[in-house]
């Protein structure tokens, strides 16, 4: 099982974390809401679960609760910039459909 | 896609909620709800599993209402107040129906649409439907956990615009938003993802429980064409069961099923069906029931005896098929797919027949109960905006040609039969006579060149056009058609801005075949109707050029010497003569063109003078 980030999602999450000045890592979720089925969410940790996995990553903790682990399973998190516009992408090979806007997937 | 942004924790935002959206497969028989969930269509079922709802209605003298299997149950009890196939009532006339004698309802004529007389009062067809669509909504709304944004729901493909309308009324009754209204036929080619096909040509074999339909679809470019329709309203599932009741009855030397008694025949039939659907898995099946009188009827019916017993049934819906592709024009080889739809096409023998009649495998693999239904949610989900990343809509087009009656009882095509819907066209029109103020819009529908032979969809009345001379005011007419098959007109005079307006809920009422006979009648009689037009255009012409010689005469009699006077009167007595007697264009168009010759030299003089008129006492200089 891993999860991984790319060099410029994991500048940008270091980045935030010494701009918010405390957390030890990003916490991937993956959560059931959204037009197809299932939806991401990143969020600050501060101190991970008992239960949870953390990978490491260009010097980035990544945690994942033991739920999203296996929809989770080999995606890649990008830092993109799209026009005005800068943000994290997934890229989840269990995903078989996204919905238009691309905040939610099914498996 | 969407780009993600890091949260505190615990307030990751929720995206958007899912759009909850629904296709309703609303059948004389059975109906059902789908929705498109995690990028797959399912059928929603009820509480206790079912999938299909029996369309049936129960009226209490409390004023409850009961849809579904609830109402089913008190079918037999109760048939006055338990409203069955309440589908074939939909914009139809009591006169439409065929045999209205031999239902159990108080039917009362009512203007546009039959109503029923039950315990808790009239009801229309509408209100029927609206029930069975409301159940509907209540348990898609239970298990889906929010209210419907909007749903698509199916009609057949021959349904006409007083039917449709009926259909949009109810699911508005019921509380539901419809988003469009969809042909089952091309509902059942979505579900098997046909429209992603660039084009095709498609027949869809739909064998329900009480009715058969056969569509001819053709798509190109995104557009689904209906071609052709045809099929039998009185033949379905339930003239299997008769059959084999029939058969058990024979062998136990019983003359007819009508010879025993209501709820032994009831048994009976429930034996039957049971024993048709056994068939489908397995070469025999069991027929047992038990009489009144305790006596077991009991026979063993294979499939090969099953066969002969439905032969003249299945080849009814082959013969209606074939109709069907003569009259799109097409041979079996130019068919790409089949599609199977509605629960009697489970039956071995009707499949048999379909790949024997089209030599090709049809497409079966899904529930041809829910095929409908599945590919109407498909296309509610598009609509109501939860795209799947493609931009794919659906359109329809409009079975027989628009338009307006002009003078002489002509009809002015507005929109053509087969535009793709939605379309907006619009024309201008004038006045005929000078002065005139108002003009009368008749809206009609149909191939025909005259209005007698178009349907009359609706009247209505443009007034206040400021005065002027004949020709010269410009009123515009704009038809427009929904998604949705539903027409709007507009009228609007150019240069006041004075506006009339009519939403066309036609008068309920055109049948069944009355499409495909009123485009065959086009068809037949288009020289005849090429013939009439020529002569009322002659003679429209001919009276214009009358009522103005008459004006000029009336005013400006004074610039003529009396032998000219007399040479024009003359004229114009030949050109009234000739319009009386219905006399045939060529002769119209002569005697019309010497009065054009006739008053040529009056109407030079006309002009002159009122030339003179407007020069008179003005020095040259002041007219630059």
């Amino acid at each position: 099982m891993t999860i991984s980030l790319t060099a410029a999602a994991a500048r940008h999450v270091e980045k935030s974390l010494q701009k918010r000045g405390s957390g030890v890592g990003l916490r991937v979720a993956v959560k059931t809401s959204g037009c197809s089925g299932f939806a991401y969410a990143l969020e600050f940790v501060d101190a991970p679960n008992a239960e949870d996995q953390c990978f490491e990553a260009h010097g980035v903790t990544i945690v994942v609760d033991p739920r999203s682990l296996p929809m989770l399973d080999g995606t890649e998190l990008d830092f993109v910039r799209e026009g005005l516009n800068e943000g994290f992408r997934f890229h989840n090979p269990n995903a078989t459909a996204n919905c238009g806007c691309g905040e939610s997937f099914a498996v | 896609m969407a780009l993600l942004q890091i949260a505190e924790p615990g307030r990751a935002a929720a995206p958007h909620q899912h759009r909850l959206a629904a296709g309703i497969d609303l059948g004389t028989t059975n109906s059902l709800l789908a929705t498109v969930q995690s990028a797959v269509a399912r059928v929603l079922p009820d509480d206790r599993g079912n999938a299909l709802m029996p369309s049936i209605v129960r009226y209490l003298p409390t004023g409850e209402v009961e849809a579904g299997r609830d109402a089913q149950a008190h079918q037999a009890d109760d048939p006055a107040n338990t409203i069955v196939s309440v589908k074939r009532f939909m914009g139809r006339r009591l006169a439409d129906l065929p045999d209205p004698g031999a239902l159990p309802y108080r039917f009362v004529d009512r203007p546009g649409m039959v109503s029923i007389e039950t315990v808790a009062g009239e009801r229309s067809p509408v209100e029927v439907s609206a029930d069975i669509l409301r159940a509907l909504r209540v348990q898609a709304e239970a298990s889906l956990g929010g209210e419907l944004v909007g749903v698509v729901v199916t009609v057949p493909a021959y349904f006409d615009d007083a039917q449709r309308q009926a259909t949009k009324d109810a699911a508005r009754l019921a509380g539901l938003t419809v988003l469009r209204l969809m042909n089952e036929p091309t509902a059942a080619a979505v579900a098997y993802g046909l429209d992603r096909a660039a084009e095709g040509t498609f027949a869809v074999y739909d064998l329900g429980g009480g009715t058969f339909d056969i569509s001819i679809l053709r798509l190109s470019k995104g557009v689904f064409e209906v071609l052709a329709t045809g099929g039998d309203p009185a033949l379905g599932g339930d003239d299997f069961d008769h059959a084999v009741a029939r058969w058990l009855c024979h062998a136990h030397g019983v003359a007819s099923l009508a010879s025993l008694a209501p709820h032994e025949q009831r048994g009976l039939l429930m034996a039957a069906r049971t024993a048709k659907e056994a068939l489908s898995e397995s070469e025999t099946a069991d027929v047992s029931v038990r009489l009144a009188d305790g006596t077991l009827w009991q026979r063993v019916l294979s499939r090969t005896e099953f066969a002969a017993l439905c032969a003249a049934l299945i080849e009814r819906t082959i013969t209606a098929t074939r109709r069907a592709l003569r009259d799109a024009k097409l041979k079996t080889t130019d068919i790409d797919g089949v599609v199977l739809v509605g629960g009697s096409t489970r039956m071995p023998l009707a499949r048999d027949a379909v790949r024997a009649f089209f030599d090709r495998e049809p497409l079966a693999d899904i529930d041809p109960d829910q095929v409908v239904a599945l590919g109407a949610a498909k296309q509610a989900d598009v609509l109501a905006g939860n795209g799947h990343g493609e931009g794919w809509l659906l359109l329809d087009v409009c079975p027989l040609s628009l338009g307006l009656e002009t003078m002489g009882g002509l009809v002015e095509k507005i929109i053509p039969r087969n535009s793709t819907l939605p379309v907006a066209r619009a024309q201008e029109f004038t006045t005929f006579k000078d002065g005139q103020t108002a003009m009368s819009i008749h809206v009609v529908q149909g191939e025909r060149e005259a209005v007698s032979g178009c349907r009359s969809l609706a009247r209505f009345e443009l007034r206040g056009i400021p005065p002027a001379v004949a020709g010269a005011a410009r009123i515009r007419v704009t038809f427009q058609i929904d998604a949705d098959g539903l027409l709007a007109v507009t009228a609007r005079e150019q240069t006041t801005g004075t506006e009339a307006h009519v939403e066309v809920k036609p008068s309920y009422g055109l049948s069944d075949s009355q499409i495909a006979a009123m485009l065959k009648e086009a068809i037949d009689t288009s020289l005849d109707d090429m013939q009439l037009r020529t002569l009322r255009e002659s003679q429209v012409d001919a009276r214009r050029l009358l009522d103005a010689t008459e004006a000029a005469l009336a005013a400006d009699a004074a610039l003529l010497s009396a032998d000219e006077f007399a040479a024009i009167r003359q004229t114009v007595f030949r050109v009234a003569d000739a319009l009386e007697t219905g006399a045939a264009p060529g002769t119209l168009k002569a005697v019309s063109a010497d009065l054009s010759r006739a008053t040529e030299e009056f109407a030079a003089r006309r002009m002159n003078a009122s030339i003179r008129n407007a020069l008179a006492g003005r020095q040259l200089d002041s007219l630059a």
